[in-house]
């Protein structure tokens, strides 16, 4: 009991422990109202530097002419030629990244899967610049040999950018096919089923979702992606509609590191630059939106 | 029939070890080049002296740069994400308001950098006349790690079962001391993976640094917070596509080898302590 | 003497939507184990939570008076941290800290400042009142979480102990518990009752009749029937009771 009156002792100083909680609660409170503020200060200051140029309404949106010495600012091809190179790299993305989800999840056997799984893990934030610096020094130098063209290319721009897609689309569609219910995949497998019917008839299904999620997911990525895309996708002085992967083409982020260097202070320029960095921010938070709400709904159900 | 879905069978099977294997050698191609490659450019020289012209000199300066920035990012990121994360997960009522407020961390987590590298340039450099500086680097870098950051730590501090929570409460603990004893003390090796993996991004960002930090070519370190820092990245990108000669591209090679080396070392550090974490949490 | 005691004590969840206590009156005695029954979802948890004020963390609204030895501690001056040091608490699940024995049963001790050279000593002490001391002795130092479920169990009751509470709550403590390890801890409860103040919710009749000394009945929400607890097995008053306790409770 002795150490019980002792304790209460400590009551005083207990009195500024409580003050001292107030104080920490308010310090948690100033620091993540500040970090909220300048989250959302960025947005805002984004749309009112971007508003000059959204002004242009139609111009701007549907203007088929990029081209700053004159003046001309239609984002359309820009926005056009980013969801050719974004889709296409989804598109080689998918066809390796699910089978090797489907793999990881339910075939690999163990040790196999300690040496693939890092090495995904490894590849999700692997600096652009680097895999961009290969693209150009192996992928496009072998593009032109092979096929003619410039190399710096669409096709070029679909490897480089697969390659920084796919760990995004494995490890999220792996986590969705983790979390299908063993009780599906073993009431299946009693039924006779082998173990490729299972997953194909009972555990994709299921996982639907959530690998659906993890394209969206990768497509985000994929249309944000710059340094790597900059560098293989040869950028032509004014953007055109390209008419084979062979062709050089120029992209919302591509422009925007370009065209920052010399773009001049206070111009339209400046403007329209800021209101391109909006678009491809309105477009990348939608697809992560997206993707957030289906993954939830996902674990929900 | 049978015999037509066994083969069906095996073809599905190859093909999935093909997809697998596509994967691997896809990082192994990279990065062996990489290495490959740049293992001719290192040198004491390389490493310690600093760069001259285009294609000539060291890489030293760069190297510091990246680390300062990676440093002043993290200064700035770290407290304002992990007490963000703190006060959202522990303090914050959950209604409308907070869930408004993580739908858009949550979103902002996945930002292009550019859009961020972008913002830095016109209010950091050019609105409050902080320059093309180490400060204007670091600080963007901040905004691009910082939802990320909270999302992290959000994310460790959840997976602390709230069992534990209320055991200590129940033994008279106050709320910072049970925040503090048992909730954060589980849940750092996965904030700190989180931090780490940030800090992983932090390095290997272009876009940011070349708009706001420095030119990447630079042959002096910063004396002051306000000086431009070069940066290995940044350097990597200007040799990749201005140098014409031999040693230049060498000299990118060497960068990106050492820039991929400081990325690994930070990101399997991350990825070790979290698989550590996960297994702690799932009770071992 | 009654150390205890609720006065028109109202519990509501989620906005009040949820009405989880409904008038509850009782007067729990000092040095008796009294056993909360009643079917699931009855409000026993519930109840036992507003004894140290851990409904707050749910979200729960408490309306009337709980006054312990003599005081209410829903007036808006009494300090929840004295008052759980006063009031400790055992799960349903044993939960352990992720430490060390040593730590988990010095964890309270440190908190509330006691010095470093008393800490062996009471850490002994209480793992010696929890029955767990002999098992645990020579393993101080390794972590809690690879103790059986019942040792874990009796590393609570010892953590619980060694912040010197009056009055203890237990909520289902055995049910993820095997029979030995139950038996050890029903033990231990009628050990403790000389020292403290025990507050037990459990599933099972054949249990509350072992070890307590008051029984109370619940359904609903609403306190149907409490007394002694022979009485209220052998001689229930209220239809009700007598439909739980026999089993016929449809
Ligand atoms: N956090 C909560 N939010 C809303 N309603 C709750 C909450 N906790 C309990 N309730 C409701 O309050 C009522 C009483 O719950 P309580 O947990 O006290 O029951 P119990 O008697 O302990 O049941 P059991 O024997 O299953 O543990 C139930 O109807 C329950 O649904
Ligand atoms: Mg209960």
């Amino acid at each position: 009991m002795g150490v019980l009156e002792r304790v209460r002792i400590f009551k005083f100083w207990k009195m500024g422990e409580s003050i001292k909680e107030r104080l920490i609660e308010k310090l948690l409170f100033l620091l993540s109202l500040s970090s909220i503020l300048i989250v959302f200060f960025i947005i805002v200051f984004m749309l009112k530097e971007g508003l000059p140029a959204f002004a242009l309404g139609g111009e701007f949106f549907f203007g088929m002419t990029w081209h700053p010495a004159t003046n001309q600012f239609g984002i359309l091809i820009l926005v056009l030629c980013t969801f050719i190179v974004g889709i296409g790299a989804l598109v080689l993305a998918t066809i390796i990244g699910i089978p090797t989800a489907v793999f990881l999840a339910e075939f690999s056997p163990e040790w196999l899967r300690n040496i693939i799984k890092p090495c995904v893990e490894m590849l999700v934030g692997i600096p652009s610049v680097v895999i961009g610096f290969f693209g150009l020094m192996v992928l496009v130098i072998f593009i032109r040999d092979t096929f003619g063209g410039w190399g710096e290319s669409i096709l070029a721009g679909w490897i480089i950018l697969a390659i920084m897609t796919l760990p995004h689309v494995i490890s999220i569609s792996e986590d969705a096919i983790r979390a299908v219910p063993k009780a599906y995949k073993e009431a299946s497998l009693a039924l006779g089923a082998t173990h490729l019917q299972t997953v194909t008839r009972v555990i994709l299904p299921n996982a639907r979702s959530g690998i659906l999620a993890s394209l969206i997911l990768g497509m985000g990525n994929a249309v944000g992606e710059t340094m790597a895309v900059l560098m293989v996708i040869g950028n032509p002085e004014i953007p055109f509609i390209p008419e084979s992967v062979l062709e050089p083409v120029r992209v919302l982020t591509s422009t925007i590191v370009i065209e920052a260097a010399y773009m001049i202070w206070g111009s339209t320029h400046q403007h329209a630059l800021i209101a391109l960095g909006v678009v491809l921010f309105v477009i990348v938070a939608l697809l992560n939106a997206i993707t957030t709400v289906m993954i939830r709904k996902g674990m929900v159900k | 029939m049978t015999g037509n879905k066994k083969i069906t069978e095996k073809l599905v099977m190859i093909g999935m070890y093909v997809a697998a294997f596509i994967t691997v050698a896809a990082l192994f191609t990279v990065v062996g080049y990489v290495y490959v490659k740049g293992i001719g450019a290192i040198s004491l020289d390389f490493l310690l002296d600093y760069p001259y012209r285009l294609e000539f000199g060291g890489i030293f300066p760069q190297i510091v740069g990246t680390i300062y920035l990676a440093a002043v990012c993290l200064l700035f990121a770290v407290p304002l994400g992990v007490a963000s994360a703190i006060y959202l997960s522990e303090y914050a009522p959950d209604n409308m308001i907070t869930g408004t407020v993580r739908f858009f961390v949550e979103c902002l987590a996945g930002i292009p950098s550019i859009v961020i590298g972008l913002f830095g340039l016109i209010f950091l450099v050019h609105y409050l006349g902080l320059g093309i500086s180490l400060l204007s680097g670091g600080l963007t870098l901040g905004f691009m790690i910082l939802p990320w950051t909270i999302r992290a730590s959000e994310e460790a501090i959840k997976a602390v079962p709230g069992s534990y929570r209320e055991a200590s409460l129940a033994l008279g603990a106050s709320k910072w001391q049970t925040i503090r004893n048992v909730v954060l003390k589980n849940a750092y090796p996965g904030i700190i993976s989180g931090i780490l993996l940030g800090c992983g991004k932090a390095i290997g960002d272009t876009a940011i640094v070349l708009f706001t930090a420095g030119s990447g070519l630079e042959w002096f370190l910063p004396m002051a917070i306000t000086d431009p820092v070069g940066s290995l990245t940044v350097y990597t990108y200007i040799l990749a596509t201005q140098a014409h000669t031999e040693a230049g591209i060498l000299r990118a090679f060497g960068a990106s080898l050492v820039l991929l080396t400081m990325f690994f070392m930070v990101t399997v550090t991350a990825l070790y302590l979290r698989n550590r974490y996960v297994r702690r949490m799932s009770g071992w | 003497m009654s150390t205890i005691e609720t006065r028109e004590l109202n519990v509501y969840y989620g906005d009040e939507k949820v009405h989880a206590l409904k008038n509850v009156e009782i007067k729990i005695e000092k040095n008796k184990v009294t056993a909360l029954i009643g079917p699931s979802g009855c409000g026993k948890t519930t109840f036992l939570r507003s004894l140290n004020r851990l409904n707050e963390l749910l979200g729960a609204t408490t309306k009337g008076k709980v006054i312990i030895d003599g005081k209410d501690i829903y007036d808006g001056k009494e300090d929840v941290i004295q008052l759980r040091k006063r009031v400790g608490m055992v799960f349903q699940h044993p939960n352990p800290f992720p430490m060390s024995i040593y730590d988990n049963v010095a964890y309270g001790p440190r908190i509330h400042g006691v010095k470093k050279k008393e800490l062996n000593g009471l850490v002994e002490e209480s793992l010696r009142k929890a029955a767990l001391w002999d098992e645990v002795k020579d393993r101080m130092q390794e972590i809690a979480l690879k103790f059986s479920g019942g040792q874990q169990q009796r590393l609570c009751i010892a953590r619980a102990l060694a912040v010197n509470p009056e009055i203890i709550l237990f909520d289902e403590p055995c049910s993820a518990l095997d029979p030995v390890s139950t038996a050890k801890i029903e033990a231990l409860l009628r050990e403790l009752k000389h020292e403290y103040t025990i507050v037990i919710v459990t599933h099972n009749m054949q249990q509350a009749a072992r070890v307590s000394d008051f029984t109370a009945f619940f359904l609903m929400g609403e306190l149907i029937e409490f007394g002694e607890t022979k009485e209220l097995f052998e001689r229930p008053r209220d239809k009700r009771t007598e439909d739980y306790i026999t089993g016929r409770f449809g």
